[in-house]
């Protein structure tokens, strides 16, 4: 428990696609959170979270917004919108986008040492 | 301080735009990030209803030196039963709702827990007005 993983890892480890939030990088995460629906995700009170989900939408980056979330991975090849990208780097949440399945890429995290959030 | 914001049924679009500017305002005014969370995560779900469930509808938000006041109206179809509205995973969102990532009986639980006090009243077939008071002062 405690340790920390940097956002770069996480692009790194999942072969994503930073498509906003570049600055960002070198920040470190705690724990990670896997869902498509956001009213679980607004549950959360943790701090420096990576969310995983394949949903793709103003949603998604609002709740980012809203839960204070650091970092987000899109998976499943699902692709982010201008819009969110506008929205998502005035917050300073940074996006990413995988290939992998949502399975695969929770593995990937998990193996990594990515602590979950409960 | 106050401010309004309009907010349309079915547009997601613009879902969480009220939150989004309340979150802007407690930033400059310092007010605990923790706290602030709360805040606008009730206010985001109350959003959310709106968009999800009425034609239309209006944020008024009051901020004093320690509480922030904000009452969310809106013209709809009503709550009949406010009892069961309030129970977690009880839900009449359609499947265009819960495709953005909502609708799953969550939205006013997670209202009440990230308000300090929260009021609500209904009329079927006029609308639904919710109402929340939340210290600023964590």
């Amino acid at each position: 428990m405690a340790s920390t993983i940097k956002v770069r890892q996480i692009a790194e480890l999942l072969n994503a696609n930073v498509v906003c939030g570049n600055e960002m990088l070198e920040n470190d995460i705690k724990c990670a959170f896997a869902s498509d629906l956001m009213s679980d995700v607004l549950t959360l009170e943790s701090d420096q979270l990576v969310l995983i989900t394949g949903l793709t939408n103003m949603q998604t980056v609002r709740t980012a917004e809203m839960a204070d979330l650091d970092c987000v991975v899109f998976v499943r090849g699902k692709k982010v919108t201008p819009e969110m990208i506008e929205v998502a780097s005035e917050n300073n949440t940074v996006l990413m986008e995988c290939e992998f399945s949502m399975f695969r890429t929770i593995g990937v995290l998990h193996d990594a040492g990515v602590n979950p959030v409960y | 301080m106050e401010f309004s914001y309009d907010v349309e049924g079915g547009n997601f679009a613009k879902a969480g735009n009220a939150a989004s500017s309340v979150k802007k305002v407690l930033k400059q005014l310092n007010v605990d990030p923790k706290v602030i969370k709360r805040i606008v995560v009730a206010l985001y779900e109350g959003e959310v209803n709106v968009v999800a469930h009425a034609y239309k509808g209006k944020v008024l938000v009051d901020i004093d030196t320690d509480r922030i006041y904000i009452k969310i109206e809106d013209e709809g179809p009503g709550i009949p039963d406010i009892d069961l509205a309030m129970q977690v995973g009880y839900s009449t969102a359609s499947a265009m709702v819960r495709e953005m990532g909502f609708g799953a009986g969550m939205g006013l639980p997670n209202m009440k827990r990230n308000a300090d006090k929260i009021n609500i009243s209904s009329k079927v077939g006029e609308g639904t007005i919710v109402e929340l008071t939340t210290n600023l002062s964590s």
